[in-house]
């Protein structure tokens, strides 16, 4: 039978008058979820293409597929695993995460809408992908849920859903997560499943590249193995040559801004090379640091979260440049956070409308001096 | 007792709550509500003092010019929250060491202050006692709610007593673990905020339009 006539049946039950009318929020996002909607405009002229924000959103969840497969496959390396044992390991640990990410998430985002009768926003869709693959392998699941629920609610629907949200909700359950359960979210042992199943043996080593680094100015592991991601490290943050496909389709498809994508980086290579080269803070190569950590992640896939990041052109190369440099800093300044790409996302995000703000007035200022000559 | 004294007593525990409704004195309902305790002694000293300076301030309202009257309300507060700092000095000594430099810091809090301005310099003195209790009374319910849901929380215990027993946490074979956040005043920030959104819900003629 064909969907679209099923869709179709159900559709009076559902809307105004019928006996379900109350789930209509509910119903409207499964059917656009299935089908492009061919809403027309009323009023005004705005053109409308069949890139809803729906279909932005698959497009980032695709360009993440890269990054999560490799993350399964690196997961079961990590246990001693190889080839489809330790794809097959990665897979088995994740996939209750990202379900517990996804239902928890999308529970509160449908009861939210239903409660305010609009509709059910697809930002999510991206957010409960990307929560499992910032967390360590080894979070208990309800600590998912709880970090994932903190996020919806109080990043999100305080502010008034998707759109509306100052932090990336996804590095705000990684922020909660680690600042509530920082005993069982930060140590050598973290980064490694205690799971024997399939024959995994615990790991050698128990420090991750960036620990390493701060500790003993050098790692075990060589550049090559960094960026190709064979690493300790969250899921799906190891591998940046995995990160850079993703960020390849996101660029491709105009979803992502190549100005903040690029500017993390410069931004985390110069305070690199200041704080390495200028300052002798440390002799290994300034590049690792771009290497190591959920830095190419951050830069990729959450500095440039179109919502939280900032919205002029100039801006963006400014708050770019910022997280990028923050990131460094933190990690290279304060002993107490190894890894500061998340600390820096988020200040920067409270900071990306101050920013705009000034660059606006900047803008208005520079017209009117013109205007006044 | 007639009807005008007890809306003295009970509107300022929730119409016109002084934290959540005014929302005064958020400094000290964020620094002393980790442990139940604190913040049971904390939210009787503050109805102690909000009562008696009320009351003091109530009757000579009569008689201090205006131009010096907060002068004078400073003295009469600073004295009452010197006695009572003395007396839990005296009674409960660890208490006191715990809330620190806060029970010295009612003086600077809104509430006390607001209240004598607001209502004691216009009113009786018997009803400005009522109104301080009530309104130090309001401070004290929110003060006891945000410090529950942090002790339970972020130690796992109420009052020093352990609630969540020992084999739940992960060191002991279980699998739960105390939300450290719930240590850090951002998080009682937080729960002032869902208690809010809580109370709002339910008195919608309190909703900013």
């Amino acid at each position: 039978m064909d969907l679209r006539k099923i869709v179709d049946n159900l559709k009076p039950t559902f809307s105004k008058g019928g006996k379900l009318s109350f789930l209509a929020s509910t119903f409207d996002a499964f059917e656009t979820f299935l089908f492009v909607p061919n809403t027309t405009t009323a009023h005004g002229a705005h053109i409308r293409d069949c890139n809803d924000m729906k279909r932005t959103m698959i497009v980032v969840v695709l360009a993440l597929v890269p990054a999560f497969l490799f993350g399964c496959y690196n997961t079961g390396l990590q246990v001693n695993l190889t080839g489809w044992t330790a794809f097959f390991y990665g897979l088995v640990r994740i996939l209750p995460m990202l379900a517990t990410s996804y239902i928890v998430g999308l529970a509160i985002e449908f009861a939210f809408a239903q409660s305010r009768g609009h509709e059910v926003n697809e930002g999510f869709l991206v957010s409960g992908f990307i929560i499992p693959l910032i967390m360590p392998i080894s979070t208990p699941l309800w600590m998912v849920a709880l970090g994932t629920a903190f996020a919806v609610v109080f990043g999100k629907e305080v502010f008034g859903g998707t759109g509306m949200n100052v932090f990336n909700p996804a590095i705000l359950a990684r922020a909660f997560v680690f600042f509530a359960y920082t005993p069982q979210m930060s140590g050598e042992t973290v980064w490694f499943s205690t799971w024997k199943m399939m024959g995994a043996q615990d790991a050698v080593t128990g420090a991750t590249a960036l620990e390493q680094l701060s500790s003993n100015g050098a790692m075990q592991w060589s550049a090559l193995d960094a960026f190709l991601g064979f690493i300790p490290g969250s899921f799906g943050e190891t591998s940046t040559l995995c990160i850079l496909i993703g960020g390849a389709i996101l660029l491709i498809a105009g979803i992502a801004s190549w100005k903040t994508m690029l500017s993390v980086f410069v931004g985390g290579i110069a305070m690199a090379y200041f704080l390495g080269d200028v300052c002798g803070m440390f002799s290994y190569p300034a590049y690792y640091h771009l290497l190591v950590g959920g830095f190419a992640f951050g830069a990729v896939f959450m500095a440039t979260d179109p919502v939280t990041s900032a919205q002029t052109s100039t801006g963006k190369y400014i708050v770019g440049f910022m997280t990028g440099a923050l990131a460094i800093f933190i990690r290279l300044c304060n002993p107490a956070y190894p890894e500061g790409m998340m600390l820096s996302i988020l200040f920067m995000n409270a900071l990306a409308p101050l920013v705009d703000y000034f660059v606006v007035q900047a803008n208005i200022n520079r017209r009117l001096a013109r205007a006044k000559k | 007792m007639n009807s005008k004294s007890v809306k003295f007593l009970t509107e300022p525990l929730s119409g016109s709550n002084p934290v959540i409704v005014q929302i005064l004195g958020i400094c000290s309902s964020l620094a002393v509500t980790v442990q139940l305790k604190p913040a049971i002694v904390m939210g009787l000293s503050v109805m102690v003092v909000t009562a008696f300076a009320n009351l003091v301030m109530s009757l000579l309202r009569k008689g201090v010019p205006q131009r010096i009257r907060i002068i004078v309300q400073l003295v009469v507060i600073a004295t009452l929250v010197i006695l009572v700092d003395q007396i839990l000095q005296a009674f409960v000594y660890d208490v006191s060491k715990q809330l620190s430099v806060y029970v010295g810091l009612i003086i600077t809090n809104c509430i006390v202050m607001g209240r004598v301005e607001a209502f004691a310099l216009g009113n009786r003195p018997w009803d400005s006692f009522l109104d301080g209790v009530g309104n130090g009374a309001g401070y004290a319910l929110i003060l006891v709610i945000i410090a529950f849901f942090r002790e339970l929380l972020g130690s796992g215990a109420l009052l020093g007593y352990r609630v969540i027993p020992e084999s739940w946490y992960i060191a002991n074979g279980g699998c739960y673990a105390n939300c450290g956040i719930m240590l850090f005043p951002p998080m009682a920030l937080i729960i002032v905020g869902c208690i809010i959104w809580f109370h709002r819900s339910k008195n919608p003629s309190l909703q900013e339009k």
